[in-house]
């Protein structure tokens, strides 16, 4: 099916870039002037893909993307899993992000553990009208007699919030003292700020710097014994089980994780981190922010790192154990060589399913890049990519570690814009979210959500490589796409009706 | 190491391994865990009466409710017409929320787009990111009809949808001619069923008093037609096209308004359709002239219903008919207002409900229920467990109000088997949670999120209701009519017997009543 593997570096390139031009012509003519900056044909050596990002999506245009309050309830604060995430305004915001990031943890729901259940403090109109401070502050109190063992407490601020000039920052202060100092964070990620979930990571790693790291005292002491070999694994939510799957190889190796941000994580982990002796970052997207921060204000040094696919676990266990003495990068070698029988296996059943065969990639803030290097170990090709809500130091990174050359880019793509494309490169497998699932696969291409990872996972570690190329090649060879067309039926092309 | 190429291990069983087990229990010294005497005693203490006490005294906080906002049911409307494009004003994460929510529950795409408002918006008001996005709308996806809703954002800072679409035609967005009905649909008002009202009625609005001004309101000529509206729906697929199947042997006239049941149940073939089916705008416009109007929520439809009212055409509403009594009731109504025979066939079909009731119910006789969702569907389902002689002893609905409330307790004061059943309007699934640890029943129906309580309490779940995320396909199944009504019975049924099944199968101990016959 695949059209790539079959042309020139060239062909492809020319092939693309008429892409660009036809679905250009959609558009108003503002319109499309803003567009053109954000799709491009990757040119190899640049240092960068060559597109604008990080800007307003256009109205109207069927933007992927979600809102800063996505970012942080959604995200990064969510998955904290002894504190109540309150989700501060009307219901809906709540209700559609209840449960939906399979963001996994061990805990007694409801009882020590909150992360899968919606908290809202349901804002009516007379809320709206005379402020909800006092909604907040009665909201508070029930959460402490109601779940007495929470750890703390989040106020993840909705659109209304930052509208009606409430002051949860005074109630939260307020009611902190009253409970004895308890963490309360009230987070300003209300729907509209920024552009993306982007600023809602960027506002909740700002607030556990203010109201978690500004409140430890500066030489407290730890819960435990500190050892030079302590990290955090920063960046990882525990999507499927990601984060355990990643743990246990840093544990093989010689480590110690002393906390998960925040998959899995607890506020004791939080406040732990301080005392780690290097950040491990996998979604630099999202906790970048805090990564740096800790680099400045503790002097704990951070690497990015990648999970996804033998060859890049290795180069990375390699990287994170540079970082110690000779136990750990022996260690590192000593875990590669565990897993090497394993990972031969796995390429050896799915590699002959999977060669030669394309991907069209459109994900968050990380896994644009981060994946391609799995679908490559399964000799998989990506022929095209894009970023939902990165920056151009994810571009930066995209260009310099991983796209090939004439790779189709295409920054906060829109439903027009995606299915033209997919419809034009015809590649064997899209990977990217619930919004765009059923519209490829009515047009017949096989697709995995890489968001969730299709209720599937983890894909993170060795363990994950197996899931994952057992996924991709249960979604390509999936005998179900050869019945495409009753058999009276001429064979039918991908096509899109709506915008004939 | 237990993962294998042969036997990929995925996070059902991965986990439970021992180098896992071991990995997480080391893990816990670093999470400052509570006490597991404290957390076991707190968890006891949430089953007790006077923790019920305490919760069911909240005022503020909501717990797992059971309900979404109002846009959500304004884009579940907009899609049952013809080329309709449903498009929101004000934040945009809002849409990426209910494309997600449709999709998880339909497993379909659900298409829909924002006016993405930023800060600069909520400053200046959003009348820039409306005339840009109906352009962009309209030209990228070449919609037939583009209708317009309202998330929070922009229903506080007091966007004008009226004003807007007016001057976005005037500076050329779309053509002067171009259908843009609209409604305002806050968040702080109602929930997804409200939504589902406004945005129905500010459709019908549009088509039938003269499209906000631009052309003549329509002069009602009354026909023998019906309009039928069937409401919030997780089973709108299934059910719309069992109305639509029972109009037809009736030879019954009609339009079907707000028909989402193909857009939400498309083929794969080749093709992505992004519209597909729909009330044609003909259709809507027309619907003016019809004899009467039928609702099949109440709670769906009051504003509507008051609207094509005032029209002059007869309405009608039902609460989800679910059952025989209950689609007896639609069937004598369209009957009546028709003017057309009940057709021998339909009578067959009761008489196979009738019969597969009067087979099946020993097991169901005397059973106690728990049943959440919309306000409509508990009803439904509460009169269809009584005329199974079950007793639906706790029926919540978030969104219920206290008219439904008085409604509720007036069908189990109407049935001998509802003498001790209660209605709970405007509390959540943590209420939930306390009546069915201090007032247990046999029983629960519900959503997806039902799953946390049977988990928690023990209580079997048997999924009716909208969203349903993990099971898939059975919203393309009728639970109105008497068909929809022998599917309910079913789904009933089989829990009920696996229930009996679990409990009786241990080896040498409980299997004696291990049947192969039931």
């Amino acid at each position: 099916m695949s059209l790539a593997t079959t042309q020139s570096i060239a062909e492809i390139r020319a092939r693309n870039k008429e892409l660009i031009e036809e679905v250009l012509k959609v558009y108003p003519e503002k319109t499309a002037k803003r567009r053109a900056k954000h799709l491009n044909v990757h040119q190899v050596g640049k240092s960068d893909c060559g597109v604008k990002s990080n800007i307003k999506s256009i109205p109207g245009v069927m933007t992927i993307r979600g809102c800063a309050y996505a970012g942080s309830k959604g995200v990064v604060w969510g998955p904290i899993k002894d504190m109540v995430h309150l989700s501060h305004g009307p219901v809906g915001c709540g209700q559609y992000s209840w449960g939906s990031r399979r963001n996994y943890y061990v805990g007694t729901t409801g009882i020590d553990s909150f992360v899968t259940l919606q908290f809202t403090s349901d804002f009516q109109e007379k809320d709206i009208v005379f402020g909800g401070d006092k909604k907040l502050i009665k909201i508070l109190d029930e959460i402490q007699e109601l779940f007495p063992l929470n750890n703390g407490i989040t106020i993840q601020s909705e659109c209304p919030i930052g509208l009606i000039g409430d002051d949860i920052e005074a109630v939260s202060r307020a009611k902190s003292k009253e409970y004895g100092g308890k963490t309360i964070v009230p987070v300003r990620c209300e729907g509209f700020r920024g552009v993306s979930q982007s600023l809602g990571h960027h506002i909740a790693n700002d607030a556990v710097r203010d109201w978690i790291f500004d409140k430890l005292e500066p030489d407290g002491k730890p819960k435990f014994e500190p050892t030079p070999y302590d990290v955090a694994i920063i960046g990882d939510y525990n999507i499927g089980g990601d984060a355990w799957s990643s743990r246990i190889l840093l544990e093989e190796m010689g480590l110690r994780v002393i906390a998960q941000w925040s998959g899995d994580g607890s506020l004791a982990e939080l406040e732990a981190t301080p005392k780690a002796k290097l950040n491990i970052l996998h979604c630099y997207r999202s906790m970048n922010y805090i990564s740096r921060h800790m680099e400045e204000k503790f002097g704990i040094p951070w690497c990015e790192y990648n999970f996804f696919g033998p060859s890049k676990i290795a180069e990375s266990l390699r990287k994170i154990a540079g970082y110690f003495d000779d136990k750990i990068k022996e260690g590192a070698e000593r875990v590669i060589e565990k897993y090497q029988p394993l990972v031969n296996a796995v390429i050896a059943k799915y590699r002959q399913r999977l060669e030669g065969r394309t991907v069209m990639l459109y994900v968050g803030g990380l896994r644009p890049r981060h994946v391609i290097g799995a679908y490559e170990d399964l000799g998989m090709e990506v022929v095209g990519t894009g970023y939902e809500f990165g920056h151009n130091d994810d571009y930066q990174r995209t260009a310099q570690h991983y796209v090939k050359d004439s790779t189709l880019i295409y920054d906060d793509v829109n439903g027009y814009e995606f299915e033209r494309f997919v419809e034009k490169v015809q590649p064997d497998l899209v990977g990217s979210g619930i919004k765009e699932k059923y519209v490829f696969q009515k047009m017949g291409v096989p697709f995995r959500q890489m968001h969730s990872w299709d209720y599937s996972g983890p894909y993170h570690g060795y363990d994950g490589f197996a899931i994952f190329a057992r996924d991709m090649d249960m979604a390509v060879n999936s005998p179900i796409w050869k019945k495409m067309k009753a058999p009276w039926k001429e064979a039918a092309k991908p096509k899109l009706l709506a915008a004939e | 190491m237990a993962q294998s190429a042969e036997h990929v291990l995925d996070h059902l069983e991965l986990f439970r391994g021992p180098e896992y087990q071991q990995m997480l229990a080391d893990k816990k010294m670093f999470e400052n865990p509570r006490d597991p005497a404290e957390v076991e005693r707190i968890k006891e203490w949430t089953k007790t009466a006077e923790y019920r006490e305490k919760n069911f005294a909240r005022e503020a906080l909501a717990v797992n409710p059971a309900k979404a906002c109002q846009p959500l049911g304004a884009v579940f409307v907009s899609v049952g017409f013809e080329g309709t494009l449903p498009f929101v004003h004000g934040s945009q994460g809002c849409v990426a929320y209910y494309r997600s929510h449709l999709s998880r529950h339909f497993k379909e795409p659900s298409s829909c787009v924002s006016s993405s408002m930023t800060e600069d918006a909520a400053v200046f008001g959003g009348l820039n990111n409306m005339i840009d996005g109906l352009a962009n709308s309209y030209n990228m996806y070449k919609p037939k009809m583009i209708a317009v809703s309202t998330t929070c954002m922009a229903e506080v800072i007091g966007d004008d949808l009226n004003a807007f679409i007016k001057t976005s035609k005037e500076k050329g967005s779309v053509p002067a001619e171009f259908d843009v009905p609209f409604a305002h649909t806050p968040a702080f008002v109602g929930s997804h069923v409200t939504g589902y009202d406004n945005a129905l009625k500010g459709i019908l609005e549009h088509f039938w008093d003269g499209k906000a001004g631009t052309a003549p309101k329509l002069e009602r000529k009354p026909n023998e037609a019906m309009n039928i509206i069937g409401g919030f729906d997780g089973y709108t697929v299934g059910n719309l096209r069992e109305i639509k199947r029972i109009l037809a042997l009736m030879g019954i006239k009609h339009t079907l308004l707000a028909d989402n049941s193909e857009v939400f149940d498309t083929p794969t073939d080749g093709e992505f359709r992004m519209y597909d089916g729909g009330t044609t705008l003909e259709d809507a416009a027309n619907a003016v002239h019809a004899k009467a109007t039928i609702s099949m929520q109440q709670w769906c439809t009051e504003k509507t219903l008051s609207f094509v009212s005032a029209h002059g055409q007869d309405v009608v509403s039902f609460n989800y008919p679910v059952g025989v009594s209950a689609t007896d009731d639609v069937l004598v109504a369209l009957s009546r207002i028709s003017g057309k025979e009940i057709p021998e066939e339909l009578a067959r079909e009761r008489g196979r409900l009738v019969d597969a009731i009067a087979d099946s119910s020993a097991h169901i006789h005397g059973k106690k229920f728990a049943i959440y969702g919309d306000p409509d569907p508990c009803y439904g389902l509460a009169a269809f467990l009584l005329e199974l002689g079950a007793e639906p002893t706790h029926v919540l609905s978030t969104n219920g109000n206290k008219a439904w409330q008085e409604k509720m307790q007036a069908l189990f004061a109407s049935s001998p088997f509802g003498q001790v059943c209660q209605a709970y309007p405007g509390r959540d699934l943590w209420h939930m949670r306390s009546l069915l640890f201090t007032d247990p029943v046999d029983f629960l129906i519900g959503n997806t999120h039902g799953k946390y309580l049977e988990r928690d309490t023990g209580t079997p779940l048997i999924r009716i209701g909208f969203p349903i995320f993990d099971r898939h396909h059975h919203h393309r199944s009728p639970v109105w009519g008497y068909q929809g009504g022998l599917n309910v019975l079913v789904k009933i049924l089989d829990k009920i017997f696996d229930e009996i099944d679990k409990k009786t199968n241990v080896l040498g101990k409980t299997d004696y009543s291990f049947d192969i016959i039931r």
